[in-house]
């Protein structure tokens, strides 16, 4: 972020002149225009942002935007987003991921991005199936899960993303739902904002292969005793329980007891948070899991190169300490 | 001192010296020290380091034997020789996996300390190859290295293990005197390497004047041998491996750009000195990036290239395959980008530390789809630093990948190098987009320069030019994504004009006599061997005619004309014929493959009894 005045920039302005090409009813229709509304808030013009993706029906994103794009390869968009984040840091790197893409085939890239912090903010678009490919079960679908692939269920155990993140030390960590608006853009500002990776999982509903996966926390009615809203600062509350820690001091939900506050600088209170709930969704916490500041790999990397940057002598380098002439 | 009596100095032309040891004596530190003081005396050389892929192989064992080969001579010479004249082996081991290269009067130096019942047990033999006659061909110099050393520090405050790996000193110092080597240098590199070690230091200088003084002293030793300085044109000349030429060539290239140098990297034998050698020079703005995995390394690379640097990544055969994808994604988003490939005997894990060339049509051809890159190959060590300048400057100029193919020999091989003007090496112009290229004032990323067909690099932050690009099909000039059939047909073939259409200069021949009917064609490092079997061939009066190939895509215009004019064609290569496949594909011609993989490169006797094998059969 700059501190250059705000451009007056509209949503308009980060839309490209290509024509969206996702099923009608995607989820992922309502996360680009949360994001289109959300970026003239940057105060950046579009040529400073960049939006990298993998494959899948996400990764068409940075088509739909009048910023920088790079459609990459399968699995890959963090290391590509890492070499351009480093070399680059007057841009505003993004990453547009999903579920098969950030944590099948490109798992390790991206556990890698989030340890080192490199600044980028990853958007993973979880809706728990592979779309592009035609509804084979994802690494996030819940065990049982009956796909093209599976058709006697699924057997493997799914990750939870926050969890996974949360166990590389991801310095940014937050859940958000592709429906609710509101929360979504609140969210993106406070990733956008952090200085480091920033991973965001957004549940999004895959209205061909996987409808209602998550109507548990997005129907009006019902969602209210599912979601559990953390807000720093504020008592953690699911509906009209709170969350409290047992004689163990685990995490739990009671009506009775002394709600635990929500501190995003805990990675213990994190990681516990994101335990409360698997692939069920019965307590499900959206928003900020952990907030910290630290060291970021590419101001680290660029401070030992301008450290040193000098027009240095490449002569002496190439003539080494032991040369001889012949005349 | 002490008292001497003078010896007798016999000239030599030239001489190969071969070091083997354990791999933990320091065989490679001693043969690169005896190589800078070679260098330093004037000699041309070529080096041969020769070591097994386990860091510390079972002690004394065959298997563990690390072996330095040393060519250095009063003229010009292509190869690190063939039967070493002398041999240095630090035990029965290194004594045994050497023998068969030794001509007989070779003379041979040994460790007799090593030659115990228990060392001669771990290769099989029940009698010492000193005793029973095994060595009678050979002028054998029995020394005591390791006692001699342990008593020449006994006032040091060392244990006697740290005195006794002081050995390959003493043995450095007794060969300096052998070939009348100043032994300066080698001071100074040790008061370097062991400055914060004051004991160590003083231990390793007083093994080196002992071994030196050992060669003055003894009887054992009647001759010392001289190599005069080799006639070299004029100019400033150092010692340089491949991988160093390698990384000075990309730092060079990049300042000649005008832009920064970005290293993705996964470390992998023999490429990792290269990361290790860029790491150094941040001050050059060089960045380097020691990823995840192979494929991390590429990514980051074309991240970098597509943010303006100049990207780089480096590996090995297992790597490249790992590459291939990102590879794609490069010349389908038509970005710039340097892939080095220095090849190691394969498939698979392979041969991690030894040579090979067999990874010509993995580099052409390994991707899914017409996926055409540019490649070319250094043919010798110090040639890497041009080859590498060459890859940048084509990965540029035509916004392409280009593969450019090393291999062990030459990553590790040293040889002096003519040190190059930097104001001579032309500037490599990235030509950035700054404004749109269309007639309405839109940008069109994909519309290309009439001359090389490639297309604009704009990066981001540029402002008007943002654009999006990706690996799917694009449409010509918009880069929007197509799926229209001869929108695809198109854009494969502008892709292969772009690559097909790259300025290299013609191959060049050398046919002294004019009327050769043979033509001997390589490629990368097989230019030193064939090279020198192709000088032994036209001593004894045979007419061969040479050429080498830089470019391997594309490859010179005049390539289909120079192999028509010759009768026969030979292909020697470390494949099983790769580059000849490639030359009767495309050119119709009877290219015949002389081919072997064994690990280590070709001789140059070896190419002078193919070369007049086939000379015999053309006649």
């Amino acid at each position: 972020m700059t501190d250059r005045p705000a451009l007056a920039l509209k949503a308009k302005d980060f839309k490209s002149d290509q024509e969206v090409r996702w099923c009608p009813g995607c989820g992922d229709y309502a996360i680009l225009a949360a994001v289109q509304s959300f970026l003239p808030e940057l105060g950046r013009s579009p040529e400073d942002i960049v939006f990298v993706s993998g494959i899948g029906c996400s990764s068409r994103f940075p088509y739909y935007l009048s910023t920088y794009g790079l459609h990459s390869i399968h699995g890959r968009a963090p290391a590509i987003a890492t070499g351009l984040a480093v070399t680059r840091p007057d841009l505003d790197v993004w990453v547009v991921t999903g579920d098969g893409d950030a944590l099948s085939i490109g798992g390790n890239h991206l556990i890698h991005a989030l340890r080192r912090n490199v600044n980028m903010t990853i958007l993973l678009f979880n809706n728990r199936i592979y779309g592009l490919t035609k509804g084979q079960y994802s690494p996030t679908s819940e065990p049982g899960k009956i796909t093209k692939s599976t058709p006697v269920g699924s057997i493997d155990r799914p990750f939870n993303p926050i969890s996974l993140a949360l166990g590389a030390e991801a310095t940014f960590v937050a859940r958000t739902i592709d429906s609710d608006r509101a929360h979504l853009i609140e969210v993106l500002r406070a990733a956008a904002q952090h200085d480091g990776t920033s991973l965001v999982e957004i549940y999004q509903n895959c209205n061909i292969f996987n409808d209602g996966a998550f109507n548990l926390v997005k129907e009006p009615g019902i969602r209210d005793e599912h979601v559990i809203r953390l807000r720093a600062g504020e008592p953690i509350m699911a509906g009209d329980r709170k969350v409290v820690r047992d004689a163990h001091g685990h995490l739990t939900l009671a009506t009775e007891g002394v709600a635990v506050i929500h501190d995003p600088n805990d990675l213990d209170l994190a990681f516990a948070l994101s335990r409360l709930s698997g692939s069920e969704l019965d307590h499900t916490p959206i928003g900020i899991f952990r907030q910290v500041v630290a060291p970021t790999y590419d101001a680290g990397v660029r401070a030992q190169v301008d450290d040193l940057a000098t027009d240095a002598d490449l002569h002496a380098l190439l003539t080494g300490p032991d040369p001889w002439t012949v005349r | 001192m002490a008292f001497t009596t003078p010896k007798k100095t016999v000239r030599l032309n030239r001489v190969i010296v071969r070091f083997a040891g354990d791999s933990g004596d320091g065989m490679q530190l001693t043969g690169d020290r005896f190589t800078w003081e070679s260098a330093a005396h004037g000699n041309d050389l070529s080096t041969l380091p020769d070591f097994p892929a386990e860091i510390r192989a079972p002690q004394g064992t065959m298997a563990g034997v690390s072996a330095f080969q040393l060519h250095f001579a009063d003229h010009d010479i292509v190869t690190p020789g063939d039967s070493p004249d002398v041999l240095v082996a630090m035990n029965p081991a290194a004594l045994m996996a050497s023998l068969h290269l030794l001509k007989p009067g070779a003379e041979i130096i040994v460790d007799t300390d090593e030659f115990t019942r228990r060392n001669l047990t771990k290769i099989g033999l029940a009698v010492s190859p000193l005793d029973d006659g095994t060595l009678s061909n050979y002028s054998v110099h029995p020394v005591g290295l390791t006692s001699l050393t342990v008593e020449a520090l006994s006032g040091f405050d060392l244990g006697k293990k740290d005195a006794e790996r002081a050995k390959n000193m003493f043995a450095l110092g007794l060969l300096s005197w052998l070939y009348h080597r100043d032994l300066d240098a080698t001071e100074h590199f040790l008061n370097e390497k062991f400055a914060r070690k004051p004991e160590i230091l003083k231990a390793n200088i007083a093994a080196l004047h002992a071994g030196f003084n050992y060669g003055d002293t003894t009887e054992d030793f009647v001759v010392r041998y001289e190599v005069a300085a080799a006639p070299m044109p004029p100019g400033t000349y150092r010692n340089i491996s491949g991988n160093l030429a390698l990384s000075y060539g990309l730092i060079a290239a990049a300042r000649r750009a005008g832009i920064g140098l970005f290293l993705g990297s996964y470390p992998i034998t023999p490429a990792s000195d290269i990361l290790h050698e860029l790491s150094k020079y941040k001050h050059f703005n060089v960045t380097t990036f020691q990823a995840e995995d192979e494929i991390a390394g590429i990514g980051a690379a074309l991240g970098a290239a597509y943010g303006g640097s100049l990207g780089v990544t480096t590996t090995s055969g297992p790597g490249l395959a790992l590459k291939s994808e990102t590879i794609g994604l490069a010349v389908a988003t038509e970005l710039p980008l340097v892939i080095v490939d220095v090849q190691r005997g394969g498939p698979s894990t392979g041969l991690p530390t030894k040579t090979e060339q067999a990874d010509l049509l993995q580099a052409l051809y390994g991707r899914n789809g017409e996926s055409p890159v540019a490649v070319i190959a250094p043919n010798s060590p110090a040639d890497c630093f041009d080859a590498a300048l060459e890859a940048a400057r084509i990965a540029i100029t035509y916004r392409t990948p280009v593969i450019l193919l090393s291999d062990g020999y030459l990553a590790n091989g040293q040889e002096p190098w003519a040190i190059p003007d930097l104001d001579q090496i032309p500037a490599i112009d990235p030509e950035f987009a700054t404004v749109a290229n269309g007639d309405d004032g839109t940008f069109l990323p994909f519309l290309r320069d009439a001359d090389t067909l490639a297309r604009p690099w704009a990066i981001p932050g540029t402002p008007g030019l943002a654009h999006r690009v990706g690996g799917i099909e694009k449409a010509d000039k918009t880069g929007n994504i197509s799926y229209d059939p001869d929108n695809h047909d198109l854009m494969v073939r502008l892709r292969q004009a772009k690559i097909d259409g790259i300025d290299v200069p013609d191959l060049e021949v050398d046919d002294p006599t004019g009327d050769a009917d043979l033509l001997v064609i390589g490629w990368g490092s097989t230019y030193g061997p064939i090279t020198a079997g192709v000088r032994r061939v036209r001593k004894s009066g045979g007419k061969v005619a040479q050429t080498h190939l830089r470019h391997l895509a594309p490859m010179p215009r005049n390539t289909g004309e120079v192999l028509k004019r010759y009768r026969r064609v030979l292909v020697p290569e470390m494949n099983l014929g790769q580059l000849a496949l490639l030359l009767r594909g495309k050119y119709l011609v009877d290219a015949v493959g002389f081919n072997q993989v064994r690990g280590l490169p070709f001789t140059a006797p070896q190419m002078e009894e193919v070369i007049e094998q086939m000379l015999q059969e053309t006649r």
